[in-house]
């Protein structure tokens, strides 16, 4: 972000115009509990020394640290076109236009977002983005409630931990949800199979799950179709390279987190979520589609489409209540595609596999540590450790290197699971130190 | 059987227990082009004036409230590809639904063509 100075004239314009008598006056109406102590920064320094404050800081909250940490949020490559381009004035901004006279630009780079989604997920219609993954699942759980007028969801308990809470915060009042719990890391389809009913909307699961395995969902599709559900995968981008599509295994709606597409892992975010579902299901879909059209002179061109079904013509009646999106995060998932392209893609995906299965083997042959993914992994994979995984990971984060995502935190009973993940960023050097640094905290 | 309105500009045709409901062509001109017709499950039960489908067109989104209590029975699935045989015929091939056992003693709450026709005058 752009360091901008404003001067004592300028605040004293600013506040004058709004008609606040000092930046403290303009910030009181919100409670002083809600607001910062501190933001323990020096006053008035210059650019150059803020910077070194700043830098400072990233290396002590950890920026230095080598991660094994997926859980949702991936350290992945970003390519440079990515954030020259995103960054362009004419791009630079959250939000999607609703005038399509004066957006143009944005309008098309929203439409080939859509295209792009759709490719990698195997679905034929995508909306331009919503908020984020955790999100996304819970807009998803609604739209197979509208579209089925059912309210019983089937959850499938290795979806990621922190999307089912979102999940529950939205649904709390509006749908049973019986949650079914992994067998070992892998997702238990046989139950999952058997607690759809005629009741169900939609079950949803995870592809890769949040142990990293990865399942054949043919079959959970079929049987959710003859009871009249849906099914709802969510995906990591990623994976789609080398897995068989969430479309291809008979999905009905896919939705997922699109940070590992060319978005920087930060603290929370902005990240941004993606819905992709069949196209007879459309009009179901939450937040806003870019369409394709001609104008009156016969050009290409692209508009905002199927509004009627958002909050400012349907009111209470509306698919959902997300107005604004995350134009500019999924622009930067769209430059990031387009600047790997599909070979590119797939090359990238097998690389994240093959550094994984590495780790595995490596981590396979330290004493006492053992894989628990029963079947196939993709970048992530989950290992028992013969002590608690978290005091492990905080032993390795004293030599710079964390480990992975301790299970125990989120599934009780699993203290002793660390789910690891390793990107394409992860060199040979790194991985070897991870298991030589395991071994030797194993062993003392 | 004679076609009976409401208020809201759905029309109800009734034969035996079984009633045809759709817009009246006074409605579907106003609505404009329509783009699409929300058709409503078929088994749901509605009472007099609830809301049974929705219709969307360039214009406006709207609902629509049905003429008699009864069970939906058919839908007319031609129109989710082709919507535009509402503006096309919305008293005849436009219809939206069929409702299953349905008391014709509700008819009385509605409007006749001619009184229809009257009511539209007042709202000129």
């Amino acid at each position: 972000m752009g360091y901008c100075a404003n001067t004592p004239e300028e605040i004293r314009e600013m506040l004058a115009v709004i008609g606040a008598g000092s930046v403290e006056e303009l910030f009181a109406p919100i409670p002083a509990e809600l607001r910062a102590k501190s933001f323990d920064l020096p006053a008035g320094i210059s650019e150059f020394e803020l910077m070194q404050v700043m830098r400072g800081k990233a290396a002590a909250g950890g920026a230095d640290v080598v991660p094994f940490i997926g859980g949702g949020i991936y350290d992945h490559i970003i390519p440079a076109a990515v954030d020259h381009l995103s960054g362009r004035a004419e791009f630079y901004t959250a939000y999607t236009p609703y005038q399509p006279e004066c957006s143009q630009g944005t309008l098309q780079a929203l439409f080939e977002y859509q295209t792009a989604i759709c490719r990698l997920t195997g679905m034929e219609a995508s909306n331009a983005s919503l908020y984020d993954g955790g999100t996304a699942v819970a807009e998803a759980a609604l739209m197979a409630m509208r579209i089925t007028g059912r309210s019983k969801v089937v959850l499938d308990a290795s979806v990621n931990p922190l999307h089912r809470e979102v999940l529950s915060g939205y649904l709390a009042r509006l749908a049973e949800v019986p949650q079914v719990a992994p067998k070992g890391c892998d997702s238990d389809l046989t139950r999952l199979m058997a607690s759809i009913d005629g009741d169900t909307a939609a079950v949803i699961v995870q592809n890769p799950n949040f142990f990293g395995s990865v399942a054949d969902l043919a079959a959970l599709a079929a049987k959710a179709h003859e009871l009249g559900a849906l099914l709802i995968v969510s995906l990591y981008p990623i994976a789609a390279g080398l897995v068989k599509s969430p479309g291809e295994m008979g999905a009905d709606i896919v939705i997922g987190d699109g940070q590992s597409l060319g978005n920087p892992v930060s603290f929370g975010g902005p990240y941004f979520g993606f819905i992709t579902t069949r196209k007879r299901f459309i009009r179901n879909l939450p937040g806003r589609i870019v369409g394709e059209t001609v104008d009156k002179n016969g050009k290409r061109g692209y508009v905002l489409t199927l509004q009627a079904r958002e909050q400012h013509i349907k009111r209470q009646k509306a698919t959902s209540n997300i107005c604004s999106n995350q134009g500019l995060c999924a622009l930067r998932g769209l430059i990031f595609l387009s600047a790997l392209g599909k070979d590119g893609f797939a090359e990238l995906a097998s690389l994240n596999h093959d550094k994984a299965e590495y780790a595995k083997s490596l981590l396979a042959k330290i004493k006492g540590v053992s894989v628990v993914n029963a079947g196939a992994t993709f970048n992530e994979f989950t290992v028992s450790l013969p002590g608690n995984a978290a005091q492990v990971v905080e032993k390795l984060l004293a030599s710079g290197v964390a480990a992975g995502v301790p299970a125990g935190g989120y599934y009780p009973g699993m203290e002793n699971a660390l789910v690891v993940t390793v990107t394409e960023k992860r060199t040979k050097a790194e991985i070897d130190r991870l298991a030589t640094l395991l071994e030797d905290a194993l062993c003392n | 059987m004679a076609l009976y309105f409401t208020k809201e500009h759905e029309w109800v045709k009734l034969e035996g227990s079984q009633a045809t409901v759709g817009i009246s062509d006074h409605a579907a001109h106003e609505l404009g082009d329509i783009t699409f017709v929300e058709l409503p499950q078929i088994g749901k039960t509605v009472k007099q004036f609830d809301t049974l489908a929705g219709i969307e067109s360039v214009k406006a989104a709207s609902d629509i409230y049905s003429p008699v209590s009864g069970k939906v029975a058919e839908v007319n699935a031609t129109l989710e590809d082709t919507p535009e045989v509402v503006n096309e015929s919305a008293e005849d091939a436009g219809w939206i639904c069929k409702l299953d056992g349905v008391n014709s003693a509700e008819l009385a709450n509605l409007m006749d063509a001619a009184a229809y026709a009257e009511f539209l005058k007042g709202l000129e």
